[in-house]
């Protein structure tokens, strides 16, 4: 149930594209879906990660993992357990871009009797691979947008198709993405343990993506579609002006790309996909360890109840007085 | 208590999980797995509410009735104070890289403490609860009703998480599950859900001062039994101050290291350096606990017990506060403790007496570690040490949870124990520094109803011990907190028959040379010291 749920419902969007294009809905699929689905998707995370914000950080709990700043002559770990605001940003910057943490695992097996912990860093570089991808596919994509293709862009397309094979262009994320969300997905169906665990809120973006990926390899490379169509569609959507005319012409493959991608937006506030909000502000990496130097303010602090001094030396007083123990009162 | 199975017998673990989901496979109380419920009388004396005695074995767990609206309103409470327990019920992708990092699962093979499903046993109420997608789709996106199946399953797994946080250093989130286990625990606190092994304590702390709920006399004489043990081996009459005011230190160290050895070694340790050193210092029957119970109950909890810290030190007029060997004490001292019940403006930047060091990773809590105030002492020379004499042990090192993934105090230690003894070897790297394997009953979990339990949850650590062990001959398992020389020693006798346990401090005054001492011939614990038994026995 937790993966057919998800995937009959990806089949489904597919499905709908198709009969909405036969039933001539090319401005719903091609304007006002894409359109709300940004909105959606910029509203959406602007409110999740302000809602997360309010609420506060009352206590100072970096998880610190390396040697804290103590004595002059002991060598801190200054990344590991940062006291400073920079150690913070390269911490903060490594978890980010290099996935750091990800990249501690271990693999734990019991082996006769003896617990044994080996090194695991597939999980480390299919969620590398994926992400980076993801997000290189994403810049190319710009070219879409922008009347003039800027250097960079068209260096990073150089890059991404350095080994010149193929018309047009063979991308290498293209192959590197499939693999990794292949990999995803797999070790969830094969593992015991992250099958156990997984919800359909985990194969939902997995399927989802796959058909994005999958969709835009196929128009790329095999079936062809109206490119000019799509770039003069791009650039009227970015102007709020797109031609309504060009819609039709496109071809059926990109309104599934299209779709499934204005899905994942939508869906993305509500969704784990906010874990790219929400590892900027998990307290237990963005924080410097300075908690005895610096004062932590906790705003909702408030007076509680203490049994004081006083209370107790009127309860032991005669027995204090007896052990030679000194006492505020005779 | 049922009897406890072979090490052999426990030590068959499986850790695939069963054929049926998790949300269908409802909580089996296990023996040996859980502690007894919290008595009224402990519950009354903090003005705890629904204070009652009642049995986590029994059917009926004499609830309020609306014992559902109390956990709701203050799920939603902490959500609103928490970003931490916020974030960490919305960003979890369950990759799985927490799931076989708890020594729980482990040691046990139950797929509801590998830390991610933990954590999803409330996760799952707070989509129902706090989410649209969970109150539309329900099951299908992981969301379910609180029943009083789950407030138990909450019960019976908030209380097998020891909070030692080794899942978040491998979390790419940074998700502390400690966090999600301390808000369960607040929860089940509002109904009077502890467990009687926190709420005793926590009654004692608050009353008489202490964990154990030794009354002033009664510290006093403890401390005067380790004196005259003191005056066996080293000749030397040592006369400590309790209470006293004008002192330039206060010295707050866990109790449970004047109750039982290994821990009263230590506290013998800390009384022979500081005698040594002439260091113009206090002790306190008021704040007679370094330790914190209440952190296992409910922040507000900590915040009452902690508060005695401060307020002694500010009655007794002392500079600064110097704090003994324990784990879970320093995570709240170091982050909890200056923002509940701070600014500590009353006393002094701390700067050790002897060697002019300025504390300055201390300035604001002014409080220091006193492993940090020994390291500088050997640093400088200030003292005279004979590492021969601990020469009959091989030492390992382990690291407490609470003060490697809480702190980062990882080399101090190693440090002091170099110089105080000759023979010392790691454990395996994946399981010392922030890697650290918890004890198996941290957090109040270091009960005797629960031995099974706790034998698994020590499991990992004992296998590390078992290696250099096996490998290096290592008798001597040395470590910087009280709960760890209290339970590690239950977990050796246990797993790693051999090995024993001690504080640090222990080795320290092993190994020191006082001024005006006899030869030495008997260690801290009455034993022979190296090459020293035959010239006893001659005698």
């Amino acid at each position: 149930m937790k993966i057919f749920f998800p995937l009959v419902i990806v089949m489904i969007l597919v499905l709908l594209v198709f009969a909405g294009i036969k039933a001539n809905l090319y401005f719903l699929f091609g304007v006002v879906i894409p359109y709300a689905a940004l909105a959606v998707f910029v509203l959406g995370f602007i409110y999740r990660v302000l809602k997360w914000a309010s609420s506060p950080v009352p206590f100072h709990i970096p998880t610190t993992c390396g040697q804290e700043k103590t004595l002059p002559w002991i060598k801190q770990n200054k990344i590991e357990n940062p006291s400073s605001a920079l150690g913070v940003i390269i911490r903060m910057a490594l978890e980010v871009f290099a996935f750091r943490s990800l990249f501690r695992n271990l693999k734990t097996e019991l082996r006769d009797g003896k617990i044994v912990y080996g090194s695991e860093k597939w999980l480390w570089a299919a969620g590398l691979a994926f992400h980076w991808s993801f997000l290189i596919i994403l810049v190319r994509h710009l070219r879409f947008f922008m009347e003039n293709v800027p250097v960079v862009l068209k260096t990073i397309e150089g890059l991404d198709s350095f080994l010149q094979i193929g018309v047009p262009l063979f991308y290498m994320t293209d192959a590197v993405i499939l693999a990794a969300v292949t990999y995803l997905f797999l070790r969830r169906l094969y593992l015991p343990q992250i099958k156990y665990i997984s919800l359909a809120a985990d194969y939902f973006p997995l399927f989802l993506i796959f058909g994005i990926v999958l969709s835009g390899v196929l128009m790329r490379y095999f079936f062809k579609v109206h490119i000019v169509g799509v770039k003069i569609l791009a650039m009227g959507l970015v102007g709020f002006n797109p031609d309504p005319k060009i819609l039709s012409e496109i071809g059926a493959i990109f309104y599934v790309h299209l779709f499934l991608l204005s899905i994942l937006f939508a869906y993305f506030p509500f969704s784990k996909l906010m874990h790219l909000g929400g590892v900027f502000l998990s307290p237990t990496r963005n924080l410097s360890n300075n908690s005895r130097e610096v004062r932590h303010i906790n705003p909702w602090n408030y007076p509680v109840h203490v049994h004081t001094y006083e209370e107790y030396e009127n309860d032991f007083r005669d027995k204090m007085k007896k052990a030679g123990i000194p006492v505020e009162k005779e | 208590m049922a009897k406890l199975p072979k090490p052999e017998e426990l030590s068959k673990i499986d850790l695939k999980p069963p054929k049926t989901d998790w949300m269908d496979t409802p909580v089996e109380f296990k023996e040996d797995m859980y502690c007894w419920g919290a008595k009224g009388k402990n519950l009354k004396v903090v003005e705890f509410p629904n204070a009652r005695d009642w049995s986590p074995k029994e059917e009926d767990w004499k609830l309020p009735e609306n014992w559902k609206e109390i956990v709701m309103e203050a799920f939603g409470d902490r959500l609103s104070k928490y970003r931490s327990f916020k974030l960490f019920m919305d960003i979890c992708v369950r990759c799985g890289a927490c799931a076989d990092k708890c020594h729980f699962f482990i040691g046990g093979g139950d797929p509801k403490n590998m830390p991610v499903l933990r954590a999803e046993l409330m996760r799952s109420v707070y989509r129902k609860h706090f989410t649209t997608g969970g109150k539309i789709f329900g099951k299908t996106a992981g969301a379910r009703e609180l029943t009083l199946n789950v407030l138990k399953e909450w019960w019976y797994y908030y209380y097998q998480c020891t909070e030692c946080r080794r899942c978040s250093v491998f979390c790419p989130y940074g998700i502390d599950t400690a966090e999600i286990t301390m808000m369960g625990r607040e929860f089940l606190n509002l109904l009077g859900l502890n467990i009687d092994w926190i709420a005793g304590p926590v009654a004692n702390c608050y009353m008489k001062g202490n964990h154990l709920g030794l009354e002033p006399h009664t510290i006093k004489n403890s401390i005067e039994f380790f004196l005259d043990d003191i005056e066996n081996i080293t000749g030397i009459k040592i006369e400590p101050t309790f209470n006293r005011k004008g002192a330039e230190i206060l010295f707050v160290t866990p109790s449970g290291d004047l109750f039982a050895d290994p821990g009263t070694y230590t506290a013998m340790g800390y009384l022979m350096l500081f005698h040594e050193l002439g260091l113009d210092y206090t002790w306190s029957t008021y704040a007679s606990e370094g330790g914190n119970f209440g952190f296992f109950t409910s922040n507000e909890m900590g915040k009452r017990l902690n508060s005695k810290i401060y307020a002694e030190a500010k009655r007794l007029g002392v500079k600064w506060i110097l704090g003994g060997e324990c784990g879970h004490m320093w995570r709240v001292l170091h982050q909890y403790m200056d923002t509940w019940n701070g600014p500590a403006d009353f006393l002094e930047v701390p700067k050790s007496p002897i060697t002019g060091t300025v504390f300055e990773n201390a300035k604001a809590t002014k409080m220091v570690h006193i492993a940090e105030f020994t390291a500088d002492l050997i640093k400088h020379g200030k003292l005279k040490l004979d590492p021969r004499r601990n020469d009959h042990l091989k030492v390992t090192f382990h690291d407490s949870c609470n003060t490697s993934r809480g702190m980062g105090i990882l080399e101090e230690p190693r440090y002091i124990i170099k110089n105080v003894c000759k023979n010392f070897y790691e454990m395996p790297e994946n399981t010392i520094r922030e890697y650290t394997f918890c004890c198996g009953s941290g957090t109040g979990l270091n009960a005797s109803e629960n031995m099974a339990l706790r034998m698994r949850g020590g499991l990992p650590r004992a296998n590390a011990v078992k290696y250099v062990h096996d490998n290096h001959g290592v008798n001597m398992l040395a470590n910087i907190c009280a709960i760890d020389r209290a339970t590690l020693k239950s977990a050796m006798e246990y797993w790693v028959p051999d090995v024993q346990v001690c504080g640090i401090h222990e080795l320290v005054a092993n190994a020191l040379v006082m001024k005006g001492e006899k030869e030495r011939t008997l260690d801290l614990r009455l034993e022979p010291l190296p090459g020293k038994a035959e010239k006893e026995g001659n005698e």
